[in-house]
């Protein structure tokens, strides 16, 4: 026995190091890649880096002259607009269907995966679709004006004040199915019992989803929710093929902003300190759910 | 499972080693040609490089007018990789070249005779420090009006040679029920037309001082006010589904008879002639009314990034020898709809509108009102660039009117600086 | 883990059935719509397309535009269509996808099954970085791979798109391992099974699902990439970009039809994904990552 402990030992040191030996790839690279380059990104906006980056201090000019640049309040106000009304409509469509397509549908396996498929395009695919879709002179107007209703007009993406809501239908159609599947799982994992033991109890169809189904479904409302927000501040890909952040700047979002000034305005400054408040707004939103993530399971 | 794996990296690792080194007799390009002509034009160029056993590495990154093509490229420098030639625009290479990544022409060039060759306008650009680090391929200008022909006969319409004439021709246009004024609604299609707009107010010497001495007086002036009442009134004639538009597509609706006029740059001839049509027969190009005998100009360049390898800088020099030989000069710029950045090229070659650019940008040359295009960075940094981009963009679509533009324009130029 | 699939289906009477399917039809035509137009419009000669209707089917069917998009388009100065770069696409995303599942499986495994102190912190770390907008990362990881020796290099894409898909794929793995029954790993342990064997007997053969969900996750995002493979793709660009080439081009006339064929062929096999996966991806989806 006294001969084999030393052996018992190792081994057991062994199972206790190679959890954090595998874990380790991952968290080193997270450090420099994300959170190395997140400090990058806070020094270069003290900086007055211009075309490529520069290590010469200049405090926080860059942040003064950001929230002077009407293109950035601009930016900033979009994204509110765009991040709840997307958030909002893909969150009510997807619950919506996924009910809907829960009650014992026929042909659920046909429609599923058309709801499904504009997720596995890429906002390119779907900005180039949707742009000529909703132009006047091509799209629908034109297509309404052809069948012989005259008086159709949708230019919304010629229009300084609605273009941004363009942007939210496009983002919504790529979206929404994918948000229908994850309430969609969430129905799915929900206890029969509990629904049956309930309409026994006399409560009407509305008061059992209100009352019961949908506080169930919080853990997917929180995943969708997670995920759409991260989609939102990341817009970048279906701006640039939809509108192109016109028109003017009347579509901008803070992630097209900080490109357009990190890469071709030669402001790496100014670029670098949008994506500080970024980050700082993401870290706001997230922390909360982390918080709430961890804290709950064990 | 673990076999299979096993056999998808030892490919990639294959593939790395292969690609990963590029032979030292061959040219990297970058570059946002990809259009079939442009791209059969650069085609003119790799053939006579591969004649002299010179290969060329391809590197396509089209969008945005280069945009996406400078930000490859801000990464490829970063990594330490740089291409061994990057098609850029005016500002960009001095830039560059601030930063000490830009290569020595100076011996091609002196072998060549390239300083008495090309206009000093141009020089301003390609050279730094009196150093040659760009090779000039074309000059573009963007003081120009392409008409369907057609269209004005049939009105009654002569060509206008005032502004006042332009704004009744204009005028006639709509009222005949057709759109008078062909355009596309993004920001730089919008400050190509106010490069034309703020000649025609203020001429030569206004341009200069306003928009690239950035004189705030100058800048703050009745003129400027003037010129954003100018580009007003154009909105007016332009259709109501303009935001947006690409620019060929804006050419499209004057070949189609659709539109009468459009304002934009002589690559817009390209469009007419691949339609098949004449010029002169079919449509008119003349400078903007009120701009006659300026030019306002931008040039296509192949900045020449530091090699490293002597046979890689002796492929690059043989590529920008190449550039600039009148061969090339001329049949690029044929199907370009530009004209020669060197001055001794023939014109034989050129369509009636070539010839023209030709004759006039050498008169520009020579009298001094030749000024570099504010949308094309040939006048400014690009970050005063886009700061005049922003405002005129913004009052172009009616965020602000004349007076509020003029004020913002004097801020947004300041704050740029 | 193994839930069976049941509905909450609510007793219904026929008006609300038929209202039901109205609705689901509707906005099954609205998912359909866009696609709907950009096969019909691929299939038109270009005359068609600028002087006809958007949603009317083609009167003249031609595969011309597809074959062009394929093989013969202009990408650049060599008129190559597509075709090469789909097989950069594939060399890049099959082993970024491969990696990032193994790993995201191995660290989900570890933070769940193997917990020490401080592993909620690094996963609130990992967590945290799917956030970070891509853009900012350009500049110092052209730094990185160009001291590494990969600018330019599939396997310079491989990696940046590992490390910034570490985070979903972690996500996903931890919330299914979390719901799986500790004690079958601790007796597992009791019994003298190691780290490894453990991963292999038991979390492996029930990781079906969420792998699916996994896959299908990374698949999309790594394949529709456009700046990373703008960025540091070199020589080696991938698909995205070839088709950014194709569409944005800056002359010339506008082939739509080749346009729409070509984003199509782009987006075939992440299409071919869904299709094919679909069916295992609400089961994936249930099986875990939407579970608290």
């Amino acid at each position: 026995m006294a001969q084999r402990a030393p052996e018992a030992d190792f081994r057991t040191r062994l199972q206790e190091w190679i959890p954090k030996l595998v874990l380790s790839p991952s968290l080193a690279a997270m450090l420099v890649f994300v959170y190395g380059f997140i400090a990058l990104t806070i020094y270069l906006s003290v900086s007055d880096s211009k075309m490529l980056p520069s290590y010469d201090l200049v405090g926080f000019e860059n942040y003064a002259k950001l929230w002077n640049l009407s293109a950035w309040w601009t930016a900033v106000v979009n994204l509110l607009i765009f991040s709840s009304l997307y958030i909002g409509i893909c969150t009510a469509i997807g619950l919506t269907l996924a009910i809907l397509l829960d009650q014992k549908i026929r042909g659920e396996g046909i429609l599923r995966p058309i709801y499904l498929y504009p997720m596995a395009l890429s906002f390119i695919v779907t900005g180039t679709a949707w742009k000529w879709i909703m132009d006047p002179g091509i799209g629908i107007e034109n297509t309404m004006h052809l069948w012989g209703w005259a008086s159709f007009e949708f230019n919304w993406i010629k229009d300084r004040d609605m273009a941004i809501y363009t942007v939210v239908i496009a983002a919504v159609w790529q979206t929404s199915g994918f948000v229908m599947a994850m309430f969609l799982a969430g129905l799915r994992g929900i206890d029969n019992e509990i629904l049956k033991a309930a309409q026994i109890d006399g409560a009407s169809n509305w008061s059992l989803y209100r009352r019961i189904v949908i506080p169930l479904l919080r853990p997917a409302f929180l995943s969708a929710f997670v995920i759409l927000a991260h989609l939102a501040v990341k817009s970048y890909d279906l701006i640039i093929a939809l509108t192109g952040g016109g028109p003017g700047r009347a579509t901008e979002l803070p992630a097209t902003f900080m490109y357009s000034y990190t890469f071709t305005r030669n402001s790496m400054g100014i670029g670098a300190a949008s994506a500080v408040i970024m980050l700082m707004t993401i870290a706001a939103i997230m922390t909360p759910y982390l918080y709430a993530e961890l804290k709950e399971k064990k | 499972m673990r076999g299979y794996f096993g056999t998808k990296t030892a490919l990639v690792m294959t593939l790395m080693a292969t690609t990963g080194m590029a032979h030292a007799e061959d040219v990297e390009v970058l570059h946002w040609w990809t259009s079939g002509g442009e791209a059969s034009a650069l085609n003119v160029l790799k053939d006579g490089l591969a004649a002299d056993g010179i290969g060329w590495i391809d590197m396509p990154v089209a969008g945005g007018g280069g945009e996406s093509a400078m930000t490859t490229l801000r990464a490829r420098v970063t990594s330490g990789d740089a291409p061994t030639a990057v098609q850029m625009l005016g500002y960009d290479i001095q830039d560059w070249a601030e930063e000490g990544k830009l290569a020595n022409l100076d011996a091609v060039a002196a072998e060549e005779g390239w300083d008495a060759v090309v206009p000093a306008a141009l020089q301003a650009f390609s050279k730094y420090d009196g150093h040659w680090v760009a090779a000039p391929v074309n000059v573009h200008s963007t003081n120009w009006v392409w008409a369907n022909k057609a269209v004005l006969d049939e009105l009654g319409i002569a060509q206008p040679a005032t502004w006042e004439e332009f704004v009744a021709a204009m005028q006639a246009v709509k009222d005949s029920g057709r759109i008078a004024l062909a355009h596309g609604g993004q920001a730089w299609q919008d400050a190509t037309m106010f490069d034309g707009i703020v000649l025609s107010v203020g001429g030569v010497d206004f341009y200069k001082k306003a928009f690239i001495e950035l004189d705030s007086e100058a800048l703050g002036s009745e003129q400027t006010v003037e010129a954003f009442n100018r580009m007003a009134t154009l909105r007016s004639f332009a259709d109501d589904n303009f935001s947006g538009r690409d620019w060929n597509l804006a050419s499209a609706m004057v070949i189609n008879g659709d539109a009468a006029f459009q304002i934009m740059g002589d690559w817009a001839k390209g469009e007419f002639l691949n339609a098949g049509k004449v010029p002169g027969t079919d449509f008119l190009c003349f400078r903007l009314p009120g701009t006659q005998g300026d030019v306002s100009f931008n040039s296509d360049q192949f900045a020449m990034f530091a090699q490293t390898d002597t046979a890689a800088q002796a492929a690059q020099a043989e590529m920008a020898r190449a550039i600039m030989s009148p061969g090339f000069q001329s049949a690029f710029n044929v199907v370009k709809g530009s004209v020669p950045a060197r001055t001794d090229v023939p014109n034989d070659a050129f369509d009636a509108c070539g010839k023209q650019g030709m004759v006039e940008l050498a008169e520009a040359s020579a009298n001094g009102t030749l000024v570099g295009s504010i949308a094309h960075g040939h006048a400014n940094r690009a970050a005063v660039k886009n700061a005049i981009y922003d405002v005129v963009t913004a009052h172009f679509n009616g965020e602000y009117d004349a007076a509020t533009a003029t004020k913002e324009l004097v801020n947004a130029v300041e704050a740029a600086q | 883990m193994a839930v069976a699939e049941q509905d909450t289906a609510v007793r219904t009477g026929g008006i609300t059935r038929a209202f039901i399917y109205g609705i689901l039809l509707l906005f099954m035509f609205f998912y359909l719509m866009p696609l709907f137009v950009m096969i019909a419009n691929s299939l038109k000669p270009l005359a068609e397309i600028t002087g006809g209707n958007m949603m009317a089917l083609p009167d003249t069917w031609t595969a011309e535009p597809w074959r062009q998009a394929w093989s013969s388009a202009q990408i650049g100065v060599e008129p190559t269509g597509l075709k090469p770069y789909f097989i950069n696409s594939i060399l890049m995303v099959v082993p970024s996808v491969a990696i990032s599942t193994v790993l995201g499986a191995l660290n989900g495994y570890v933070l769940t099954k193997w917990s020490f102190r401080g592993d909620k912190i690094i996963f609130g770390l990992l967590l945290f970085s799917c956030f970070i907008p891509f853009q900012i990362v350009l500049i110092p990881m052209a730094t990185v791979l160009g001291k590494l020796g990969l600018a330019g290099s599939i396997p310079g894409l491989i990696l940046v798109h590992v490390v910034y898909g570490i985070g979903f794929s972690t996500l996903y793995y931890r919330n299914y391992y979390a719901a799986f029954p500790t004690e079958l790993v601790r007796a597992a342990m009791i019994d003298g099974a190691g780290f490894f064997r453990i991963f292999w007997r038991i979390m492996l053969p029930v990781s079906g699902p969420i792998t699916v969900v996994c896959v299908i996750w990374q698949f999309t995002n790594i394949w529709n990439d456009f700046l990373f493979g703008a960025s540091f793709g070199g020589q080696t660009q991938p698909m995205t970009v070839a088709l950014n080439n194709l569409v944005q081009s800056s002359t010339g006339v506008k082939e739509y039809n080749v346009h729409f064929a070509g984003a199509i062929l782009a987006a075939l096999p992440t299409l071919l994904v869904y299709i094919v996966a679909g069916r295992y991806f609400v089961r994936g989806l249930m099986a875990g990552s939407v579970k608290g």
